[in-house]
Parts: structure tokens; C-alpha cells; sequence
């Protein structure tokens, strides 16, 4: 038996906690300590005690933030895989789309939101189209490595025993690609939720249905900073969940056999 | 076969050492000069019986590998050809031929158990699960992984994995075996031990085995026939006949026979690569 403190599951999860407590406990005694005001820098306390209080309010934007960034991000996992499998397919389709997807990739979306927000006419359509665009890019160039990189010495093995075309899909293409597709994902389901809130704040305040960057624009105007810092918690909370959720699903997917699975031993 | 009476007559003196059966492969006049203008292999001309185990022995750049892969259909050659039971490459599923091969590398699926592995060809061939489970079975056990069915490759040691690469490979049944130096990246004792397995899995099914190796000993050990072969240009200088009776053991191995069978090869390669016929080019 070894002791606590040594063991990697207890150190893993312990240590960021200790970290996070200690911040926090520094947060709250400079804010009190130095009579800073809340309109500058609202204490751990107050923003917590925000969050409860607008919870209504604030639960319903992270909804419809919630909403816009897991359409997008569903969005473009489908097109993301799409477009990949179609530029595996040839050389030629590969080198006359490619880079197109790059332009999509380093255009700021910041920059062509607002021309967007003019052309579709429906609030969320046009958010979840720019949160699309942001999220897409690794999920295409991820899934294309992956479907790229098979074994050649596999490929030959499937070759001398005739494989199909569609067997060489099913049976080794497309587990070669899984690790990079989910490495991808998790870029991704950051990247949807960033493109979301970005989009959102270019919208401002028009629309019914308003999302978290919504909320954070307005707190700003009325110099409510405890209501803003509670928004801003929501959203990293939800980039952190996303996250969590993709390393989940992808050690379930992955964890039997995927170097990057496995969990050191001793 | 309508061959001129006279040449037959004249050939049989040379085919009296123990030939095991009818030739399986018959390489003819086969060579390999690739577009580029780089001689791989000069024309070899070699037979193969039924149940033999020949080794291509030689150095890297030999054309040995270039030569198997002649042999499995995977390269054609520049001249010359390759024939199997009399036929072409195309006609052999026809007549109900298979050969499997065995890469360097074990060359597993990394997601797949190894079971499903081993099942790979079958699937393939989409031959019905019930059956396929049975002939999975059976290819396990001979090589001694009967119990790790179940395991992923990577739980698996080099040699348990080269193992299971062989028993992907006979799981067809194939009629000809051909292995690019499966153990080459093993260390020496799983080599042996794989070896001896091999030998023992080769006389029990009756295989046919061609078998690429740059190791001496495990030539000699191994096989009924080794084609010894010298680098630039790739080419057979000559074939020599192990004749020394199996089973064969690690009294072989000690012996002054196997020493003596070593120092002969050694001595081949030794004079192929001081013979300068590869620099004058």
C-alpha cells in the first residue's frame, strides 16, 4: 500500500484542486484586504453569490449558448468528416479543395460574422454558420491525417487478401483515422463554443434569445462586473465540461488499445 | 507435360538429392531492373518443391526481399517469370492455391483483439462466422497462443505478436508460406525458440516455406535448402543443401555439422563480397 500522497490518482485530481483553492482564497483576501470595488474586481464570494441569485436569467443564456455551440459543433463534425473522406478520395480533390479549407481556417471570423448575421436572416442559423466555420478546420485536416495514416505494411496484407474497396474503408481506414478524428474533436468542441460566444457578441444585442456573450456585453454597459465575471464562469465551466466529455468519449472509444489511453502503470 | 525425352533423362542425375515433391514455385530466368535504371535482382532461375523449406540467405541490398515478393506475386518481374503449380499468378485461386505471407514486422491491427486479427483473412474472404471461429481456434493453438484470443497486440511481447502473425498467416490454410525475415527483430533466444516452433509446425502440416533471413545460423538450422545470395547486382550464386534429418534440435545446433554447414555459407558471402563484381559497375 502505498501512501496518499503518492498516488497518481490522488496527486492528479488534488493538486489543480489545492491549486484552485489557493487562488481563490488570494482572490478573496486581496479584494477584502484591499477595499477593492466591486464595479472593478467583485470577490470569488460575490460572483458566487451572483450566480445563484441570477440564475434565471444567467441559465437561460447558457442555454442558448449551449444550444448554438453543440449545433455548431455538430455541425462540423459532419461536414468536417465529410469533406475529409472526399479529400482522401484523390490527389486532385485533395489539392484543388485544400486550400480553400485553409483560407476558411485563417480568416478571422470576427471579420465576416457581421456579413454573415446580414445574409441569414435567422438569429441562431447564422450563429451556429460562424461557430461552424471556427470549429471546423481541425476536424478536416485531423480526420485527412488520420485516413492517411495506415500501416503500409496493413494496406498490403488487405491487398494480398483481396480486400474490397469498402472493406479497406470499414476494416482499416477508418479505425487508423479514429485517434486523430478524436484528437480533433476535442480541438473542436472548444473551438464551437469560442466561435459561439465571438459570433454572439458581433450579433450584440439584437435577437430575443440571447446567449452568454449577450449577458457579459450588457454587464459591461451597466457596470454590473459581479453578473460578467458569473457569465464568464458559465462559459469556462461549459469549454471545461466539453472538453471532459471528449476525453471520455474518446478514452471509451480508444482506451483498449491507444497509446494515448493508457493509463501509466506503478 | 510433352518434354523432349533426351533432356529429361539428362537432368535427372541432378535432381536425385532429396527433393520432396512435385516444384511448387519455379522461378525462371526471373530479374528485377527498376524504371530507374537500379538492377535489384539479376536473372535468378530457382525451383522450390512441395514441403520444402528453402531461405534466401544474403546480405541487405541482395534483392532477397525483391525476390520473395516475385515469389508471393507482389512484383512482377522486368524478365523472366514466376510460375506456381505450372500456372500464372492470376489462375491460382482458380486451381485452389493460396499462399499467406509474414512481414518483417508483425504487422497487426493495433484496435482489433487477436482474434479478430487472426480472423482478418477469413473476414475478408467473408467465410461464415461459425467456421471462421473454428479455424481461428485452431491456427492459435499450434503457435502456442491458444489463451490470449482475447489480448490486444500491445499486451502481447514481440515474439507472442510475431506468433500471432503466423497464425494469421495459416489460418487460409495456404499451400505456400512465404516470411520476410519474421524474426529479425527479435532477440536471439525468442528467435530460437521460434524457429525450433516453426520447424515443428512446418513438418506437422506438411507446409511449403520460402524464408528470407540474413542470419547464417538460422539459415542452417531452418532449411532443406539455402539459396545464398550476393548484393550489387542482387543475384543467387549458389544453392546449398542442408542434408541433416529433422526433428533438429539444439544437438544440430552444437554440432560440428551445423558449424561446419555455417562456415561454408560464411565463406560464400565472404568471397561474393570481396569478388568486386559490384564495383567494377
Amino acid at each position: 500500500m502505498k501512501p496518499l500522497i503518492a498516488s497518481e490518482r490522488f496527486v492528479r485530481f488534488a493538486a489543480p484542486a489545492l491549486i484552485g483553492v489557493a487562488m481563490i482564497a488570494l482572490w478573496q483576501a486581496l479584494v477584502t484586504g484591499l477595499d477593492v470595488p466591486k464595479y472593478i474586481v467583485p470577490s470569488p464570494a460575490l460572483v458566487a453569490r451572483t450566480l445563484v441569485e441570477d440564475w434565471p436569467l444567467l441559465s437561460a443564456s447558457l442555454l442558448v449558448t449551449l444550444k448554438i455551440t453543440l449545433l455548431a459543433f455538430l455541425c462540423a463534425i459532419v461536414l468536417g468528416t465529410a469533406i475529409a473522406f472526399l479529400l482522401v478520395q484523390s490527389r486532385w480533390i485533395e489539392l484543388s479543395l485544400f486550400p480553400y479549407a485553409v483560407l476558411l481556417q485563417v480568416t478571422p471570423i470576427v471579420a465576416i460574422a457581421p456579413l454573415i448575421i446580414i445574409w441569414v436572416r435567422n438569429t441562431t442559423a447564422a450563429l451556429t454558420l460562424c461557430a461552424t466555420i471556427v470549429a471546423l478546420f481541425p476536424i478536416i485536416s485531423n480526420t485527412t491525417l488520420g485516413l492517411r495514416s495506415v500501416n503500409p505494411g496493413l494496406v498490403n496484407l488487405f491487398r494480398m487478401n483481396r480486400a474490397t474497396r469498402l472493406q479497406m474503408l470499414t476494416r482499416l481506414r477508418i479505425p487508423s483515422a479514429l485517434p486523430y478524428f478524436f484528437g480533433g474533436l476535442r480541438i473542436s468542441s472548444g473551438l464551437s463554443l469560442i466561435g459561439a460566444v465571438v459570433a454572439e457578441f458581433v450579433a450584440g444585442t439584437g435577437g430575443t434569445g440571447a446567449g452568454l456573450a449577450y449577458q457579459i456585453l450588457q454587464s459591461g454597459f451597466q457596470l454590473n462586473i459581479p453578473r460578467l465575471f458569473a457569465a464568464l464562469v458559465l462559459i469556462t465551466l461549459t469549454g471545461v465540461v466539453l472538453f471532459a466529455l471528449m476525453l471520455w468519449l474518446s478514452q471509451l472509444a480508444l482506451g483498449g488499445w491507444h497509446e494515448s489511453e493508457l493509463v501509466p502503470e506503478g | 507435360m510433352a518434354t523432349d525425352p533426351a533432356l529429361t533423362l539428362a537432368s535427372a542425375p541432378a535432381a536425385a538429392p532429396a527433393k520432396t515433391g512435385a516444384p511448387a514455385v519455379e522461378v525462371l530466368s526471373a530479374e528485377k531492373i527498376y524504371p530507374n535504371g537500379t538492377r535489384a535482382l539479376d536473372p535468378v532461375s530457382l525451383t522450390i518443391h512441395e514441403r520444402e523449406l528453402v531461405t534466401l540467405l544474403g546480405p541487405s541490398g541482395c534483392g532477397k526481399s525483391t525476390l520473395l515478393n516475385m515469389i508471393a506475386g507482389l512484383l512482377a518481374p522486368s524478365d523472366g517469370r514466376v510460375r506456381w503449380w505450372h500456372h500464372d499468378f492470376a489462375a491460382l485461386g482458380a486451381h485452389g492455391k493460396r499462399l499467406a505471407f509474414v512481414f518483417q514486422d508483425a504487422t497487426l491491427m493495433p484496435w482489433a483483439r487477436v482474434q479478430a486479427n487472426v480472423r482478418l483473412p477469413l473476414d475478408l474472404a467473408r467465410v461464415p462466422r461459425a467456421e471462421s471461429d473454428r479455424r481461428v481456434a485452431a491456427a492459435l493453438e499450434p503457435v502456442g497462443l491458444a489463451n490470449f484470443g482475447g489480448h490486444y497486440p500491445r499486451e502481447l511481447s514481440g515474439g507472442m505478436q510475431m506468433r500471432a502473425s503466423i497464425a494469421r498467416a495459416l489460418v487460409t490454410d495456404p499451400d505456400l508460406l512465404l516470411m520476410d525475415e519474421p524474426f529479425g527483430a527479435l532477440d536471439e533466444i525468442t528467435r530460437n525458440k521460434l524457429d525450433a516452433d516453426l520447424l515443428e509446425l512446418w513438418r506437422r502440416k506438411g507446409l511449403t516455406i520460402v524464408f528470407v533471413t540474413h542470419s547464417i545460423y538460422e539459415a542452417v538450422f531452418l532449411s532443406t535448402r539455402v539459396a545464398v545470395m550476393a548484393a550489387r547486382p542482387g543475384r543467387v550464386l549458389r544453392e546449398v543443401a542442408i542434408e541433416e534429418p529433422y526433428p533438429r534440435g539444439d544437438a544440430f545446433r552444437n554440432s560440428h555439422r551445423f558449424a561446419g554447414y555455417c562456415q561454408t555459407l560464411s565463406e560464400l558471402l565472404a568471397q561474393a563480397s570481396t569478388s568486386g563484381r559490384g564495383e567494377a559497375r
